[in-house]
């Protein structure tokens, strides 16, 4: 089989990336040279662990952005031939070139690499960010009034903690599982929180405005009740709530679990975090102030608290994004939820590690695109840490 | 103290029995136990075959009673079999259905019968935690020192070229998870074609064809120095970095303190500082990380023994989990989770033992 020399192919990928180059070269530019006025991103820029940091995590956010040009290969499809080729091998018709190989099957290991990419970068953030609301809107109230409330969340959380991580995806992402209607229920149970925190933010904010409050919280019950009915709904399940009509957000069963199983995991760590932290800052004299003035409590916590406690939250979800990608990669090692033929990276790491010793690359390859993201994160984080404790 | 060990021990019963009652629960969903009964009675039976097959096997009674029945608190079922012999929970093979207990739960030691290895529970956890055991032992012996000893070497010096450098070193070895670091340490070290071992064996540096084995299946019977290494670094490689971090952060800040500027100030050398004032106050909070790491391990021990086909704890795990063998799972997930509370209330003690300022009432 024709092959191009390590040298060509180096230079292939980088011609690929070229999208990527140019956006990260105008992200940075820009962000260089406005970064007076950009707060705590722009001061990143300070700190030579962040910069490098974020230059990987943005590397892998426009190479999700641009998959389709990047990628030259169809994900799925499979050329004879091509079974475990080496890197930089010519496709028999002069089709093209396997950049870093094939895999098991004669798909293009590089074009796989790409589009999961996509997958993560779609999945991780989200979830995250989810499980960073569930956690703050139970975290708050149980930092701030102690008491029963808080007896009984904490108890619950570490119910949670003290489940071994791969026992409960385990148990949860199962077909059988699915099958029940579970996940729809604890997406439902889960994702009423954000929702929750939603109103909760505009209505403590706007309650001295009763229009414009009445306004605002009116249209996020409407559009966000909308949208958390259309995502938990759906036909020929256990909550078929809405007409067919109106639910027009379709998740995939295997999918919603996927997500719901990695922020039911996340959500009670992010709970400690911030009911650790308000505990904290409910001592402090603002506090007493706020209190003093007669605001509510829910404004002091999520106006009075909470701005105070971003600091630690923002390095946390950075940390967390990575924890969670790794997460995602676990779920697909051992093959649970996203379907097998799936790019996203565990999953190819999982096909791959069979030949590994033989043909290397179809592992090895995600494994290390795996393992930059959440290097690219640890060290973004890291940056943050050291930027926010300078002021 | 006492008060305080008894409170949480009775919260990490409290814990245990809802997580077994969450565990019993998920795997005894309705479509579970059809997914049994196809497995025990064919898998081509009809709907109603499916429910006589259930019901007649004890799996139609109320989930309490059941989940009792398992604890040992509520009498087991006893029905007869086609041929018209007694049969029932407690009523094993080649034992007089007479003389059957009445009770045979967990409270009265008896695990279960793994349907997929058809041995009894207690026996399998028993030589599979052995074995884990083993692999444990060595990753702690590599861990435990090379972090502290990275934590101390940044810590001592911040901001220094050593403390870049370790540091770089310690967030790295964080971002690798074990599924990732043992793909590449397998390709790196255990491959006859890439990575190092070609080249080790054409110098004639090694006798064998890779330096290390990528399978550790042979180390059940025998370790050694070839099949064991892989699957120690693998584990420990991801609980170095967090812990040489968290060693680095506590030895830079007693480093701060003004008893160690004392030290310096009376003329001791940087070493004795070290050695004699600086060490041992910022050993205290690595230790609470340590204990902690266990349940961390937990998932690394499950990862790695699956790559490394290295049959223990957490290989046993994944069958449990994979082939839907309730007794065995829930084995597993009650060491599982008398690991984590009893490490976690073990770091609680231990930090309060070693650390005087901190008084548990």
């Amino acid at each position: 089989m024709d092959t191009l020399t390590h040298f060509q192919v180096f230079t292939t990928l980088l011609i690929r990336f070229l999208p990527v180059w140019i956006a990260m070269i105008a992200t940075f530019a820009l962000s260089v040279t406005f970064r007076k006025r950009l707060g705590l991103y722009g001061k990143l820029f300070d700190s030579t662990v962040g910069m490098v940091g974020l230059g990987f995590v943005l590397f892998w956010v426009f190479t999700a952005i641009f998959a389709d040009q990047i990628a030259p290969f169809d994900v799925l499809a499979q050329i004879g031939p091509m079974k475990n080729a080496p890197a930089g091998a010519l496709v028999p018709d002069g089709a093209g070139v396997y950049l870093l190989g094939g895999d098991h099957l004669g798909r293009d290991v590089f074009s796989r690499m790409v589009a999961g990419s996509r997958i993560v970068i779609s999945i991780a953030p989200l979830a995250t960010l989810f499980a960073f609301m569930v956690g703050i809107t139970l975290g708050l109230p149980a930092g701030f009034w102690g008491g029963r409330l808080d007896a009984v969340l904490s108890f619950l959380a570490n119910l949670v903690l003290a489940f071994p991580v791969i026992l409960l995806f385990y148990l949860l992402v199962t077909p059988e599982v699915v099958q029940t209607g579970l996940p729809q229920r604890m997406a439902a149970v889960l994702f009423i929180l954000p929702l929750v925190f939603a109103i909760l933010l505009t209505n403590s904010r706007l309650y001295v405005k009763p229009q414009l409050r009445n306004l605002i919280v009116g249209a996020i019950v409407v559009i966000g009740g909308w949208a958390y009915l259309a995502l938990v709904s759906e036909a020929d399940s256990g909550i078929n709530v809405l007409p067919a009509a109106v639910d027009l957000i379709h998740v995939p069963a295997n999918l919603l679990i996927v997500f719901v199983s990695v922020v039911f995991v996340n959500a009670p760590t992010v709970f400690r975090i911030v009911r650790g932290l308000t505990l904290d800052i409910r001592t402090r004299d603002y506090v007493a102030a706020a209190q003093t003035r007669g605001e509510r409590p829910w404004y002091i916590m999520l106006w009075e608290i909470l701005p105070n406690a971003r600091g630690p939250l923002i390095v946390d979800f950075c940390l967390r994004i990575g924890y969670t990608t790794i997460l995602l990669g676990t779920l697909g090692f051992f093959g649970l939820g996203l379907s097998p033929e799936s790019p996203d990276w565990g999953s190819t790491i999982n096909a791959g590690r069979k030949l590994l010793t033989t043909a290397p690359l179809p592992a090895i390859v995600p494994a290390l695109a795996l393992m930059s993201l959440v290097l690219g994160l640890n060290l973004l984080a890291d940056g943050l840490r050291e930027e926010s404790l300078r002021d | 103290m006492t008060g305080f060990l008894l409170r949480r021990l009775a919260l990490l019963v409290l814990t245990a029995f809802c997580l077994t009652m969450v565990v019993f629960y998920l795997t005894n969903l309705p479509p579970q136990l059809e997914k049994i009964a196809k497995f025990e009675a064919g898998a081509r039976i009809s709907d109603d075959e499916v429910t006589s097959w259930l019901n007649n096997h004890g799996y139609g009674r109320p989930f309490l009673a059941r989940y009792g029945e398992w604890l040992g608190v509520v009498p087991g079922w006893t029905g007869t079999d086609t041929q018209g012999g007694a049969m029932g929970y407690c009523i094993k093979k080649d034992v007089d259905p007479a003389n059957a207990p009445r009770y045979c739960g967990v409270l009265q030691g008896d695990w279960g019968y793994s349907s997929v290895f058809k041995q009894p529970v207690s026996s399998i956890l028993s030589t599979r935690l052995g074995l884990t055991g083993i692999l444990m032992f060595w990753v702690m012996v590599v861990m435990v020192p090379t972090s502290l000893l990275m934590g101390v070497l940044a810590g001592m010096r911040e901001g220094s070229r050593l403390d870049r450098t370790l540091s770089t070193v310690a967030i790295t070895t964080t971002s690798t998870p074990e599924y990732v670091s043992g793909v590449v340490l397998i390709v790196l070290f255990a491959s006859s074609t890439v990575g190092l071992s070609p080249h080790l064996f054409d110098w004639g540096w090694i006798s064998e064809r890779t330096l290390f084995k990528g399978s550790a299946s042979s180390a059940m019977d025998g370790i050694t120095f070839q099949n064991f290494t892989l699957p120690v670094i693998t584990i420990a490689l991801y609980g170095i970095g967090y812990i040489a971090r968290m060693t680095r952060a506590s030895m830079a800040e007693v480093m701060t303190a003004q008893y160690i500027r004392t030290a310096r100030l009376k003329g001791l050398s940087f070493r004795e500082v070290v050695m004699r004032h600086a060490l041992r106050n910022a050993l205290i909070a690595p230790f609470t990380v340590i204990m902690l790491q266990f349940p961390w391990l937990l998932n690394g021990v499950v990862i790695t023994e699956t790559l490394f086909n290295y049959k223990g704890f957490g290989w046993t795990l994944v069958q449990a989990a994979g082939n839907n063998d309730v007794p065995l799972l829930l084995g597993c997930s009650v060491v599982a989770v008398f690991v984590v509370l009893v490490t976690q209330l073990l770091s609680d003690v231990g930090y309060a033992f070693l650390n005087p300022r901190i008084r548990i009432g």
